[in-house]
């Protein structure tokens, strides 16, 4: 859900030019590049980032720097990244993680039979 | 896998890093520096080489003088690799890596951790709830990405980066609503002793009285000797509580920003089972280590805050210290040739620590913001509380390794990093016996995550 970012450029920054598209719980969002994604998501009014596997409270950023894991998002289908570490890119699917992950599974080709008894 | 022999593997690219590997490279060792970040600089110069002029200036004169030292690194023959996660570094000085989604594993003859430091925690009722984070989170927001709070934010908590942060973001423009100071006139009582050699370093000295002066000229709601500190919210903060001589205290802000000094980041130091010791003074754990800054763990150094934190000028010395080390280790350097290049550093080493004491006498955090109550989150991974904690001492929990077997306290992502040090003095208060006793956590690999897919090479 998006609300008032929390964040904002200062006023002495130079508006950069070069954006990148992504989306985040499928919704799109136009980003500065070069950013982290952690960075951008906070200066697009994204207040939560995902739900504990515990108690399914909320969380966001708390450390900024690969230490507190509190900023974990699913990216591009891969669960349990860091967004703090990494940077954003066109096309970045990105959602809220909500309570535990599941196994990563690669779905297969399986053909439906039937079973002749 | 991706295997090669190399002569030094430093991991961290921040001051001491820097510093270290631009000196052993000039001095002919093969030197590959390893940095989980896009740019280096660590974090006291996060995004140094990447932030516009009006940034720099911004943040201060402090910060731009990351630069030298990411230029000299620049202009060396060190073989610098960005986002590279380093996950293993074994007794045998193996340094494994995880870059771009493939692993790679160098041998080195020697290894410098410079991995600095991390804030400590700040556990107190509410410090979960997006919208809270510390304020080094958030000057990493201001030097990478010019990013700073869009309405009135609450600073609370001591200490120097908290106070800068006031400053550059006065500079920025930025409005603060309330800085809710911890310190209480006791602790300048206690602060006292180490006055004489905290004058001996005026500069350091000067710089934050300055600071602390042009952040109070402002007018901007200044409480000192906060206690009860809590946020409160449901889903997200909306205002810091807090009393001050009794009277109960709030600020109402979305953004809340807590600090109470840094620690050292023990992570690979503790999970090469390096010998460590609590500091009594500075409140953690760091590891044992001899002049050059060599563990009991033969080839293993550590530079930089990782070691004990002395800030970023000390550290750039340390890396240079840790560099003579190595090159006696590995070069012809001799002994007395290292010891009369280590001269003049240790003098500047020195001066650069003489602040140490006072600061940290000034700024030790207070008991009931490391030792919180009952409901508090120790544990923000697992959430395990203060009262679970102390619930399994009382069941016989002697220390933290049980802690985990006892109610997963400290087995999440983060791997203890954001309670460890809270776990430790939570038993050793409960259990009436030093934190020296009690311990940390048996760190193991991988130090970062890192999939079954890419530890089998897929």
């Amino acid at each position: 859900m998006r609300t008032d970012p929390l964040f904002q450029p200062v006023i002495s920054e130079v508006r950069t030019t070069r954006t990148v598209s992504l989306t985040f719980n499928d919704q799109p969002l136009n980003v500065p590049a070069g950013m982290s994604v952690a960075a951008a998501l906070l200066m697009s009014g994204i207040i939560r980032f995902r739900a504990t596997p515990v108690s399914e409270s909320p969380r966001a950023p708390y450390c900024m720097m690969g230490v507190c894991f509190e900023c974990l998002v699913d990216i591009d289908g891969v669960p349990n990244r860091q967004s703090c570490l990494i940077e954003v890119a066109e096309g970045m699917r990105i959602r809220s993680q909500e309570g535990a992950r599941d196994l990563i599974y690669q779905p297969m080709n399986v053909r439906a039979v039937e079973v002749q008894s | 896998m991706n295997r090669e022999s190399v002569d030094v593997v430093v991991v961290g690219a921040g001051a001491a890093g820097m510093a270290a590997a631009t000196q052993m490279a000039g001095m002919g060792l093969q030197v590959v520096l390893l940095d989980e970040q896009g740019s280096p600089g660590g974090q006291i110069y996060r995004g140094i080489t990447l932030a516009p002029l009006s940034r720099r200036d911004l943040l201060g004169p402090d910060y731009a003088h990351g630069n030298e030292l990411a230029q000299a690194l620049a202009s060396s023959n060190v073989r610098y690799e960005k986002g590279a996660s380093v996950w293993q570094v074994t007794r045998d000085l193996q340094v494994s890596y995880l870059r771009d989604g493939r692993l790679y594993t160098l041998d080195a003859r020697a290894v410098l951790l410079a991995t600095g430091a991390m804030e400590r925690p700040f556990p107190i009722a509410g410090w979960t709830l997006p919208g809270v984070m510390s304020a080094g989170a958030a000057q990493i927001l201001l030097k990478s990405s010019g990013l700073a709070p869009s309405e009135p934010v609450v600073l609370a908590g001591c200490g120097p980066l908290l106070y800068l942060l006031g400053w550059q973001y006065l500079r920025a423009g930025v409005t603060i609503k309330a800085l809710v100071d911890t310190t209480r006139p006791e602790d300048y009582w206690r602060a006292r002793r180490h006055l004489f050699a905290a004058l001996r370093a005026w500069p350091y000295l000067r710089k934050g009285l300055d600071l602390m002066r042009s952040l109070r000229s402002t007018g901007i709601a200044h409480y000192t000797g906060a206690e009860q500190l809590a946020v409160e919210g449901e889903e997200a903060a909306q205002a810091l509580t807090f009393s001050v001589s009794g009277k109960a205290q709030r600020i109402a802000s979305r953004c809340v920003l807590l600090h109470q000094g840094v620690v050292p980041n023990i992570q690979f130091s503790q999970a090469l089972r390096a010998r460590h010791e609590w500091d009594l003074d500075q409140l953690c754990f760091r590891p044992v280590t001899d002049p050059w800054g060599e563990l009991d763990v033969p080839g293993v150094y550590v530079a930089g805050d990782g070691a004990g934190i002395g800030g970023a000028q000390a550290a750039a010395v340390q890396g240079q210290l840790a560099a003579l080390g190595i090159a006696n280790r590995l070069t012809t350097l001799s002994t007395s040739g290292r010891d009369d290049q280590a001269r003049s550093l240790r003098v500047q080493l020195e001066a650069n620590l003489r602040i140490r004491p006072f600061l940290d006498a000034l700024y030790q955090p207070k008991e009931q913001n490391r030792i919180p109550a009952d409901e508090v989150m120790v544990c923000r991974c697992e959430e395990v509380t203060a009262g679970e904690l102390r619930s399994f001492v009382a069941l016989g929990c002697a220390g933290p390794n049980q802690a985990k077997s006892f109610g997963r306290c400290g087995m999440g992502p983060c791997q203890g990093r954001m309670c460890g040090l809270t776990v430790t003095e939570v038993i050793a208060k409960a259990r009436g016996v030093s934190a020296a006793e009690v311990g940390y956590y048996r760190i193991r690999p991988p130090i970062k995550p890192i999939t079954l897919g890419e530890l089998a090479g897929e």
